[in-house]
C-alpha cells in the first residue's frame, strides 16, 4: 500500500437527516473543487424528513472518475445508529473520525484503520445553548477537522463557507469560527501529516462546474424557451421543477411591470400535469412536466392521447426505485421499458438519454425542439444519481441556434397553401402540418380527438383510415433518429458494451481499468431511442457484446432484442438494481470473472 | 327573386358561421339543445370563431364539441380530464375564449378532481356540464349527480347521495355559478354570453335530458318532469359592452348586474321572492332549498362575484402576449445573463 493516496480517495460522513449536514458535506465537496481537484459526490438519503441515517459519498479523482466506488478510505461518524457499520465500514488502512460522544467510540475493535475520537458535540456545545444548532454546528466541526487532516486550502474553504451562506456575515462568521475550532482541535490532538489521504491543489477543473443535475435540466428549460411548466411533487424531481421556477423568477419577469414570461403551476396530481402540459402544447407553448416513475404511470392514458391526438409535450423522468413507491431516495433506470412504450394500444415514444448534466442542458433543448418537431411526447430520461447530485462538468454553452418549432402554418403560410389536412403526410417524412388554436383563416381549424380519425381530422372507425395515420405516426417517430443524439463508440476489440445515462460513469472506469489489464473494449453509449442503425452494427461487429444497466430485468437488453431480433441471443446483461449508483466494480467484475465467453455467433 | 342580404353579427359573420357538424346524438337529445344555445350565444355576441377553443373530455356531452363552431378548435381529451387540458391551452393562449363542454361522469365521477382544481385555479373558461345523470354512451348506468332515490329506465334505483356541482364550485369560491335547463333556451342563452364575458372560472351545470337511459315521467333529470318542477329564478338577460342597457319593465323589479367589462347581466324578477346573484347566503339557500325538497330544480345565474377571485392569467402575471408566440428574444436570457448564472456554479 502505497503511503500517501493524493487526490484519489473517498469519504463517507455518516449523519441523521435533518441535522443540516447538507451544507457541510457540500462545503466540503465544493471546497475540494475550488482547489482543482475533480470530486464525485452522492447524497444517500432515507426518503424521510428527520432522525434517519444519511451517508454523504465524496469521491476525489484526477483522472476525473465520477461513479461510486463502493468502498471509502475516510469515515466521519457522527450517528450512533449506523456508527457500528460505518466503522466496520471503512477501508483496512483508512481513517475513522467518530464523534467521541458515540456509545461505539469506546469500543472500536480495529486495529486496521486510524482511529480519531473527536469531541465533535462536545466543541459545538460552545457556540450556543440551542440543542438544534449544535447539531448544526457539529457538522461543521468535521469540515474543520477533515480540513486539517486531508489538508483543504483555508482560502478556498473559507470562501466556499462564505458562499454557502449567501455571505450572510453572522451566520458565515459563527460557521467559520466553529470551522476554526475543529482545525484547532485536530492541530492539538492529531499528528498533522500523519493522514495518508491527502488533497493537493491542481488545475484540474478550470473551465468546469458543479452542478446537479436537475438545475441542469431547469437550465436547459430556461434556455430552450420553455414557457409552461405543470408538475406535482414527488422525489427526485421536484427540485427540476423548483429551480425552472426559480431561474424564470430571476430572468422571465419583467422588473418594472412584474409581467412574466412564463407559467408553472403545481397541479393537483400527475394526470392534470401532464393534462396541462398537453393543453398547453396544443395551443403551441413550449411545455413541460418532471416526474418519477409513479407519476409516468398516472400519466399514461394522458400520453397516449398526445401520442394519438400529436400533440407536443416534454416529460423529465427523474427514475427512482421501483416498482409502486419501491425506493423513492435510491437510484434506477427501471422506466425505460414502461416509458418507451407507455400507454394502451400500439405506441412508441422518442426517448432521450442523457449522461451528466451537460447532456441534461443540452438534451433538454433538444427535448423541446424534438416534441414540437415531431408532434409527439418526447421522454429526457434523468435519474435520481443524475438529478439529484453534485457533479462536476464542463461549462455549459450558450445555445446558438433559434428553436425548433416544427411544421407550423400560421395565417401567412396558409395563404399559400392549397388546402391543409391535419394528419396528411405531405412531406413524406411521417410528419404532418398543425395549426395553433386562434389562428385566424377559415383553413386554419380542425378537430383535435384521440378517437379514430382520418388524415383530414375526421372522426373515423374505418379499419384503412385507421390504419393509414397509425402506420404513418410510427412511420414518424422511427424517423426521428434523423434528428435524435446518435451513439457515441469508442475503442476497439471484441468485446462490446452498451450503456446510457447514469450507468455510464461506471462503465467508462471500468473499461480504463480493464484496458490496464490488457482488456480492451468497445464502447456504445445509447442516446437515443427509437435506436439508429449504428447498434445495429456495432452488435454485428462484436463477438459478445453486454448490455449495462440498472434495473433488474435488462429493460434496454430486452428493447434491442425485440427490436433487433437477428442479434438477440448475442446480448447479455450487466445488471445493478439494489438502488445505490452502479460502481465500476459491477462491470470489471462481469467481465473478469462472469466468462466473457462470446455469445453465439 | 330578391336577395336578401343574412343578418350578421357586430363582427359581420352570420349565424351559420357558428355551425358545427351534423349531431350524431339521439333524437331529442338535451345536449343538443345545448349545441343550439351555444351557437346562439357565440352568435349573438359575436364571438370570434377562429379563437374559440372547445374542450371537452369523453362521452355523449363531450362530442358536442364537433356539432358547434367549426370556425373553432376543438380537443376531446380523456375522460375526466378536459379541466387540465383547458387549463393548458388557457395558459398557452390567454386570448382564447375556453369553451368546456362535458359530462357529469366526466365533471362528477372521473374528473371530479380535476373540475374542483380548475375551479380553485379559477381558470379562465365557460365548464358547461350537460348534466343528465346518467352514463348515456355506456348504456345507462346511474351517474354521480343522479339524485338519491332516482329510478332509472332498467328500474334500478339510486341509493347514494348525488352530487350538487354547483354547490362544490360555490364552496370553492367560484364567481359565476348557473344552474339551467338544456329546455330553455332563453335563459340558457343569456347565461352562456354571460359566462363568456365573466373573466375567470364560469360553471353552467345544465340539466340536459337524456331521452334514451334517463327520461320517465318521475325521472327529475327528464323532460316531463323539469317541464312541471323547473323554477326559473328569474329572466335573465344580457347585454354586451357595446350595446346600451335598455329594459322597459317597471323599476323595482329588475336588477342590472355589472361586468368589468363593461357588459351588464338584466335579471328580471319573476316570482314574489326575488333572487339577488351576488348574494352568497341567498345562493346558498338556493342550492340547500333545492336539495332538501327535490321536488323543484331552481335556476338561473346562482351566484356572481367578478371581484373576489383574480383570474388564473392574472394570478401568473402573463403578459398581452401569449406564451404561444414567445421566442428566443423574449424567452432566452442574454450571454451576461447565463455567465452570470455559470458563476454560481463555479
Amino acid at each position: 500500500m502505497p503511503s500517501q493516496y493524493v487526490n484519489d480517495f473517498s469519504i463517507a460522513v455518516a449523519t441523521v437527516n435533518g441535522s443540516g449536514s447538507a451544507s457541510s458535506n457540500s462545503i466540503l465537496a465544493k471546497t475540494i473543487f475550488r482547489m482543482g481537484v475533480p470530486v464525485a459526490a452522492k447524497n444517500l438519503f432515507p426518503s424521510n424528513i428527520s432522525g434517519l441515517p444519511t451517508w454523504y459519498l465524496v469521491r476525489l479523482s484526477e483522472e476525473g472518475w465520477r461513479c461510486r466506488t463502493g468502498h471509502h478510505e475516510i469515515s466521519v461518524a457522527l450517528n450512533a445508529a449506523t456508527a457500528t457499520d460505518d466503522i466496520a465500514g471503512t477501508s483496512p488502512g483508512g481513517v475513522l473520525l467518530i464523534d467521541a460522544a458515540l456509545p461505539q467510540a469506546k469500543t472500536i475493535e480495529r486495529d486496521d484503520i486510524t482511529v480519531y475520537k473527536v469531541p465533535m458535540m462536545e466543541l459545538a456545545k460552545g457556540f450556543g445553548p440551542d440543542p438544534r444548532l449544535r447539531k448544526l454546528l457539529a457538522n461543521m466541526v468535521y469540515v474543520g477537522v477533515l480540513a486539517e487532516l486531508i489538508g483543504l486550502d483555508t482560502n478556498v474553504l473559507e470562501a466556499t463557507v462564505a458562499d454557502q451562506f449567501a455571505n450572510k456575515e453572522k451566520v458565515v462568521s459563527l460557521n467559520l469560527d466553529v470551522v476554526n475550532a475543529g482545525r484547532q482541535w485536530a492541530r492539538e490532538n492529531i499528528e498533522v501529516g500523519s493522514c495518508p489521504f491527502r488533497v493537493e491543489a491542481r488545475d484540474l477543473t478550470q473551465g468546469k462546474m458543479l452542478i446537479e443535475g436537475n438545475t441542469a435540466s431547469a437550465l436547459g428549460a430556461l434556455m430552450g424557451g420553455a414557457t409552461f411548466c405543470a408538475w406535482y411533487p414527488i422525489t427526485p424531481s421536484s427540485s427540476l421543477c423548483e429551480a425552472f421556477i426559480d431561474f424564470c423568477q430571476q430572468h422571465r419577469v419583467d422588473p418594472k411591470t412584474g409581467e412574466a414570461r412564463y407559467a408553472a403551476l403545481q397541479a393537483e396530481d400527475e394526470l392534470a400535469s401532464i393534462g396541462m402540459v398537453l393543453g398547453a402544447g396544443w395551443a403551441g407553448a413550449r411545455s413541460f412536466t418532471a416526474t418519477s416513475g409513479p407519476g409516468i404511470s398516472l400519466m399514461s392514458e394522458l400520453v397516449g392521447f398526445g401520442y394519438y391526438a400529436e400533440i407536443p409535450a416534454v416529460i423529465v423522468d427523474v427514475q427512482r426505485v421501483g416498482p409502486s413507491t419501491g425506493m423513492p431516495t435510491r437510484t434506477q433506470q427501471s422506466d425505460l421499458a414502461s416509458c418507451y412504450r407507455l400507454s394502451h394500444g400500439d405506441t412508441e415514444h422518442i426517448l432521450l438519454l442523457p449522461a451528466g448534466p451537460e447532456e441534461l442542458y443540452e438534451m433538454m433543448q433538444q427535448a423541446l425542439d424534438l416534441a414540437e418537431r415531431f408532434q409527439t411526447p418526447v421522454f429526457l430520461m434523468s435519474d435520481l444519481d443524475m438529478g439529484m447530485n453534485p457533479w462536476v462538468c464542463n461549462e455549459f454553452t450558450y445555445p446558438e441556434a433559434n428553436f425548433d418549432r416544427g411544421k407550423v402554418l400560421d395565417k401567412e403560410a396558409l395563404k399559400k397553401v392549397e388546402s391543409f389536412h391535419r394528419y396528411a403526410d405531405v412531406d413524406g417524412d411521417g410528419v404532418p402540418y398543425r395549426t395553433l388554436p386562434g389562428t385566424h383563416h377559415p383553413k386554419a381549424p380542425y378537430f383535435t380527438r384521440g378517437s379514430g380519425h382520418t388524415s383530414q381530422a375526421e372522426y373515423t372507425e374505418k379499419a384503412d383510415e385507421y390504419k393509414e395515420v397509425l402506420d404513418r405516426i410510427k412511420a414518424k417517430i422511427r424517423g426521428s433518429v434523423s434528428h435524435t443524439p446518435p451513439p457515441v463508440i469508442e475503442g476497439s476489440g471484441d468485446i462490446g458494451l452498451i450503456h446510457f445515462g447514469s450507468s455510464s460513469f461506471a462503465v467508462d472506469e471500468a473499461r480504463a481499468v480493464l484496458a490496464k489489464d490488457g482488456l480492451q473494449t468497445r464502447s456504445l453509449r445509447l442516446r437515443a431511442l427509437p435506436a439508429h442503425e449504428e447498434v445495429l452494427d456495432f452488435i454485428r461487429e462484436c463477438k459478445s457484446v453486454y448490455v449495462v444497466e440498472q434495473n433488474r430485468d435488462g429493460q434496454l437488453t430486452d428493447i434491442l432484442r425485440l427490436e433487433l431480433p437477428e442479434i438477440a441471443s448475442r446480448i447479455q446483461s450487466i445488471l445493478e438494481y439494489g438502488g445505490l449508483p452502479m460502481p465500476a466494480k459491477v462491470v470489471i467484475d462481469a467481465l473478469r470473472v462472469g466468462s466473457p465467453e462470446p455469445a453465439h455467433v | 327573386m330578391s336577395e336578401t342580404k343574412a343578418k350578421t353579427n357586430h363582427i359581420g359573420l352570420e349565424k351559420s358561421d357558428y355551425q358545427g357538424a351534423k349531431s350524431t346524438l339521439c333524437l331529442g337529445c338535451g345536449h343538443d339543445q345545448i349545441t343550439r344555445h351555444i351557437i346562439a350565444a357565440t352568435y349573438e355576441s359575436g364571438v370570434d370563431p377562429y379563437n374559440v377553443a372547445k374542450a371537452s373530455g369523453i362521452g355523449c356531452s363531450s362530442k358536442t364539441g364537433h356539432y358547434f363552431i367549426n370556425k373553432g378548435y376543438g380537443i376531446n381529451s380523456v375522460h375526466g380530464r378536459m379541466p387540465s387540458v383547458a387549463t393548458g391551452a388557457s395558459m398557452a393562449n390567454k386570448h382564447l375564449v375556453v369553451l368546456g363542454v362535458s359530462g357529469d361522469g366526466d365533471t362528477a365521477s372521473i374528473g371530479l378532481g380535476q373540475f374542483m382544481h380548475a375551479v380553485r385555479r379559477n381558470t379562465n373558461m365557460v365548464y358547461i356540464c350537460e348534466n343528465n345523470g346518467v352514463y348515456g354512451l355506456t348504456k345507462g348506468q346511474f351517474s354521480a349527480t343522479s339524485d338519491k332515490g332516482a329510478r332509472i329506465k332498467s328500474g334500478d334505483v339510486n341509493d347514494y347521495s348525488e352530487i350538487d356541482l354547483c354547490q362544490m364550485a360555490l364552496d370553492l369560491s367560484c364567481g359565476f355559478v348557473a344552474r339551467a335547463f338544456s329546455g330553455d333556451a332563453k335563459q340558457m342563452v343569456s347565461l352562456i354570453r354571460a359566462a363568456i364575458n365573466h373573466r375567470g372560472f364560469a360553471l353552467i351545470d345544465a340539466i340536459s335530458p337524456c331521452v334514451t337511459f334517463n327520461n320517465l315521467s318521475d325521472s327529475t333529470k327528464g323532460f316531463s318532469w323539469l317541464k312541471e318542477n323547473n323554477v326559473s329564478l328569474h329572466k335573465l338577460g344580457f347585454v354586451p359592452p357595446y350595446e346600451p342597457v335598455q329594459y322597459d319593465i317597471a323599476v323595482g323589479t329588475t336588477r342590472v348586474v355589472d361586468m368589468p367589462d363593461g357588459s351588464h347581466i338584466v335579471v328580471h324578477k319573476l316570482s314574489e321572492k326575488d333572487h339577488d346573484p351576488t348574494d352568497r347566503i341567498a345562493a346558498l339557500n338556493i342550492l340547500g332549498r333545492d336539495r332538501a325538497d327535490q321536488a323543484h330544480v331552481y335556476t338561473g345565474l346562482i351566484y356572481y362575484d367578478s371581484t373576489s377571485n383574480a383570474p388564473l392569467e392574472d394570478l401568473m402575471h402573463l403578459p398581452d402576449t401569449a406564451l404561444n408566440a414567445m421566442d428566443e428574444s423574449t424567452t432566452r436570457p442574454s450571454r451576461d445573463a447565463f455567465d452570470g448564472i455559470l458563476a454560481g456554479f463555479r
